[in-house]
């Protein structure tokens, strides 16, 4: 059976067609998810996607996590869900409470948009296993707001439990903490990350399709075929 | 529902027709306004009386150089007389329309369009740009397109000035802001650095817009009681200019007095609005529901009713006391002129309009029905049921003053065209050659613009195929079947200058060949014509000669121009800028998997062919620039039968598999071309330069017509017998070569690529990056 992954459209979401593509390159259905229902149409995993959700004139995603699709997101998280933020998502995700830290404007102060590189660093939650832990892919970042924060305690779990998925490679481009470019919950099952895997899943419209197994990971996860 | 109440606004004694019909001699602001004495008579004239306050910001606003044309409109007329029926073909609307449009085949339109918004990015860089984003993006929505992608041509004074450094991170900053916000890839553009710009900086901003044919919305207002329905932001004091003076009894420059606040006359744009507002437009064309549409830019609503009644029927009736606004004891005058972004004006049957506030409503746009399309000839408004504007709307979109404005050859051009580059200095022997090359690559013009293309999002709906640094920007517009658009901008002002009708044919070959490179075909042209004051006869000169240039050479290149732009009064003093006729070229493929990158190295065994002619030509080059700060002589020849020639090869070479890389040779010349190829492809090369010709000249002339192409071992043969057979010259100019690290142009240097990136990456960051 299909699986059917929900995609959230905020007013403001940008890249909620090309989660959508993403999903449908691995094989999965792609399901529109609206802010303003608390309904999540029984889908198995969730994609925040990127944009300026209600502009972002507030902090990144400040608004969004009270939007009404939020609370069933939050609660199915609870129960194991599989749930990916990317960019502004993982900021959503971050202000929903369901991943520790904030995301700050860039240290250099300007919208970044370049090909990263990242190293893998954990390749046992639901959105990483079709990865080799230290495996290094290559993913579009564009953000002005990406730097991620924590303060030390919060950092020092992250770093001993291993939830520090991705982290870039070279130079740090916006001034993150650790270098930290996406993080996991405590189960693995929800991951944030600022970069775009949802851009890299055909290198004729990306810098690679490195990004691919981040929808194959999870459709792995909800086939039961690794325990994360 | 859907209708959102105004704030209370205590109604102002306002200046209806009656009262103008009644007082003929009271005295009006139209000078302040920007009215000529003939003009403020020929309006008392149509009307047959004085006009109210609202009708003479209405008239000063569309009759202002920027909304009507009056000093182009002559000269623009040209473009029609060369358009033939044959180039008309695939032309869905064109000139005259909000954008032009065209069939790129299976069913698909495409429209573009690039406009200026020179002056407020000078005042206020970042507000001025992204509100020139967010007029462009409002012309594309308003033909019934989804926006698809945007490119910036932005021109700065001198890199190291003071002055650039306030406005272009600014200006940079708001085109990303808003663009980015708006999610559309920025795909292309141009960062030019002139002297000549220092208190004009021009920016200009393109948009693409794709559809499918049947869903073309033109603005127009017919069929007697359908709905007039203003849509999206509230209207506000932002960007009502020189209208203020109308308002000056009630507020005396003094903030306080009424509660009210002078606003700066440049625009704030909210992109979240407009991006709402986007999906918004598009589910409501989805839907059917729209009859008509104008998007609300320059001139506000007295702009999109007038225009929407002159291209229908001509009778409408809107209530101005029904406009939602966010400032209290706005004047009808200031509603009308309020150049408050982020809104549109739709033309809805009365059975859609239910319907249509629905779907408004979904996405939190706030709508509001505020008029009819009557049986009348009058655009007629109210104000609280009495009547402050009873015009013929033709008189006001259509039907402004037109100037015969005098122009001639300036005296000293004859001086310019004598003061030839052929005495310059020029580097000979390794050494001096490997120092020109290196310091031409980092000067700012030549240098990488990343520090700048960085800020854009380039990513942003999937479907970006190229983007700059490539000779075009090239966007899928169906998924299923891989068609896409190829566009570029170009204009070098320097060429221009010494010879405006050349020059603009160079601008229009650059953008035509740049197209062609990434192996699109050519199919239509846009413009955005900059030029300093029309009153200056020299400066009349150069835009007539540029508009025959172009309008000549579109008609040899068989490509139609769909649409332009015109901004006069960019000088400083009595200092124009060099004329800048930015010309916009759009091309089409089948399938955007063929598109051909820039970049060397991706297939294995590569040779470099250098395609047309190089000449002796300096004149207006970056090398007479860079090291001489020179600029005269006469620009390099332009044949646009040979660049037709030329596009005709390389994409057929595309279709046929043959190119792995292609990089067009203009500012900067051959050792530009190949340090970039090299850069973006991370791969050296070794290059052999004719031994029986000047390496200077081989490596730095701009003779036109030329490109660089990669091409597999495996296809050479085949790939220069096509060329000589059809008679394009071409030259075997070196191999690509993976292990080398460098670029060896034998007999005069082997430059390392990190040494390369250092100079052409290193200059825009060292002065721009604080």
């Amino acid at each position: 059976m299909t699986a059917r992954i929900g995609v959230i459209t905020f007013p403001g979401t940008l890249d909620d067609v090309d989660a959508a593509r993403a999903v449908r390159y691995s094989g999965a259905a792609p399901v529109d998810l609206w802010h303003a229902d608390a309904d999540l149409k029984g889908v198995d995993a969730v994609i925040v996607p990127g944009g300026f959700s209600y502009g972002d004139y507030l902090r990144c995603g400040a608004i969004a996590r009270f939007a009404p699709v939020m609370t069933p997101v939050i609660e199915a998280a609870g129960k194991g869900m599989p749930v990916l933020g990317i960019c502004n998502g993982f900021q959503v995700l971050c202000e929903a409470g369901l991943l520790p830290g904030a995301l700050v404007r860039n240290d250099k102060l300007h919208f970044v948009c370049r090909d990263q590189w990242l190293r893998v660093e954990n390749n046992t939650t639901a959105w990483s296993t079709r990865y080799d832990t230290g495996a290094e892919i290559l993913v579009p970042l564009k953000s002005g707001e990406g730097g991620y924060m924590a303060d030390r305690s919060t950092l020092d779990t992250l770093e001993g439990e291993g939830r520090v998925v991705f982290r870039y490679v070279g130079e740090n481009p916006n001034g993150s903490r650790n270098d930290i470019a996406g993080i996991s919950s405590p189960n693995g099952r929800v991951v944030g990350l600022m970069p775009h895997p949802e851009h890299a899943v055909d290198a004729l419209t990306g810098p690679s399709d490195d990004g691919l197994g981040m929808f194959y990971s999870a459709l792995d996860a909800l086939a039961g075929l690794v325990s994360a | 529902m859907g209708a959102v109440a105004a704030p209370h606004v205590e109604t102002p004694a306002v200046d209806t027709t009656t009262h103008a019909a009644a007082s003929p001699e009271l005295p009006q602001p139209y000078l302040e306004l920007g009215l000529a004495d003939d003009e403020y008579a020929r309006i008392r004239e149509i009307l047959g009386r004085r006009p109210t306050d609202a009708e003479l910001a209405m008239y000063s606003v569309m009759w202002s150089e920027h909304c009507s044309y009056k000093s182009s409109k002559r000269h623009l007329g040209y473009f029609g007389e060369t358009t033939t029926e044959e180039m008309r073909a695939k032309m869905l609307a064109g000139i005259g329309e909000n954008a032009g449009v065209v069939d790129v085949g299976d069913g698909w339109a495409v429209t573009f369009k690039v406009e200026s918004h020179n002056h407020p990015s000078y005042v206020e860089p970042y507000q001025g740009a992204a509100t020139g984003v967010g007029g462009i993006v409002r012309d594309i929505l308003a033909m019934g397109a989804r926006p698809l992608a945007v490119a910036d041509p932005l021109r700065f004074g001198p890199a190291d000035a003071p002055d650039t450094r306030r406005v272009l991170p600014g200006v940079v900053a708001g085109v990303a802001g808003y663009g980015n916000c708006l999610g559309l890839p920025n795909v292309g553009g141009e960062v030019v650095f002139d002297d000549s710009y220092a208190g004009n900086p021009l920016v200009n901003a393109m948009c693409v817009g794709a559809m499918r044919v049947e869903d073309l919305h033109l603005a127009h207002a017919s069929g007697t009681g359908n709905k007039i329905i203003l849509f999206g932001a509230r209207t506000g004091l932002d960007g009502i200019g020189g209208v203020s003076v109308l308002a000056s009894d009630s507020f005396s420059g003094d903030e306080t007095s009424g509660g009210r606040k002078k606003l700066p006359s440049v625009q704030v744009g909210d992109p979240f609005t407009e991006k709402v507002l986007i999906e918004c437009c598009l589910e409501l064309f989805g839907k059917k529901l729209v009859v008509g549409i104008q998007d609300l830019g320059g001139a506000g609503l007295s702009c999109a009713t007038s225009e929407l009644a002159a291209a229908g029927d001509g009778g409408m009736r809107v209530e101005l006391d029904r406009v939602p606004l966010r400032a209290a004891g706005m004047t009808p005058a200031e509603i009308l002129s309020s150049e408050s972004q982020e809104r549109m004006c739709a033309v809805v049957r009365p059975s859609d309009v239910d319907d249509f506030m629905v779907v408004c409503a979904k996405w939190d746009v706030i709508a509001t029905e505020i008029g009819e399309v009557t049986d009348g000839d009058h655009l007629v408004i109210t104000w609280h049921g009495e009547t402050v504007v009873d015009v013929p709307p033709r008189t006001v979109a259509h039907q402004g003053p037109v100037y015969d404005r005098p122009f001639a050859r300036p005296a000293g051009q004859d001086a310019v065209a004598a003061d030839t580059p052929d005495s310059l200095p020029r580097p000979s022997g390794p050494d001096e050659l490997r120092d020109t090359l290196l310091r031409m690559i980092a000067s700012p013009n030549l240098a990488s613009k990343e520090w700048v293309t960085q800020q854009y999002d380039r990513y942003v709906r999937g479907n970006t195929v190229l983007a700059q640094p490539s000779d075009s920007g090239v966007i899928r517009i169906d998924e299923s079947t891989g068609r896409g658009v190829a566009v570029a901008t170009d204009c070098n002002s320097r060429f221009v200058y010494l010879d405006p009708y050349r020059g603009t044919q160079l601008a229009l070959a650059e953008a035509y060949r740049n197209v062609a490179t990434s192996g699109a075909m050519p199919l239509a042209v846009t413009n955005c014509l900059n030029f300093g004051s029309p009153r200056d006869p020299g400066v009349m000169w150069q835009f007539e000669r540029a508009v025959h240039g172009l309008a000549d050479g579109c008609a040899l290149l068989g490509v139609p121009v769909t649409g332009g732009n015109v901004s006069f009064y960019n000088q400083t003093g009595d200092t124009a800028i060099l004329p800048t006729p930015v010309v916009g070229v759009l091309g089409v493929l089948d399938d955007v998997r063929r598109a051909i990158p820039t970049g060397i190295g991706a297939e294995p065994g590569e040779t470099l062919l250098l395609l047309g002619e190089t000449h002796d030509e300096f004149g207006g080059s970056a090398w007479a620039q860079v090291m001489h700060s020179h600029l005269g002589g006469v620009p390099p020849a332009v044949d646009l039968e040979r660049e037709r020639l030329l596009a005709e090869i390389l994409v057929a070479g595309s279709r046929d598999g043959m190119i792995s890389a292609a990089h067009d040779v203009s500012d900067g010349g051959l050792a530009q071309t190949l340090v970039e190829m090299a850069l973006v492809g991370q791969c050296g090369a070794r290059v052999l330069l004719d031994a029986d010709a000047d390496p200077f000249v081989q490596l730095f002339s701009e003779s036109a017509g030329r490109v660089v192409v990669a091409v597999p071992r495996s296809e050479e043969l085949r790939f220069t017998e096509m060329c000589t057979a059809r008679g394009l010259p071409w030259r075997k100019t070196g191999v690509v070569d993976p292990e080398a690290g460098a670029l060896e142009i034998q007999g005069v240097a082997s430059l390392g690529l990190d040494e390369l990136r250092a100079a052409w990456e290193g200059t825009l960051p060292a002065l721009f990056a604080s």
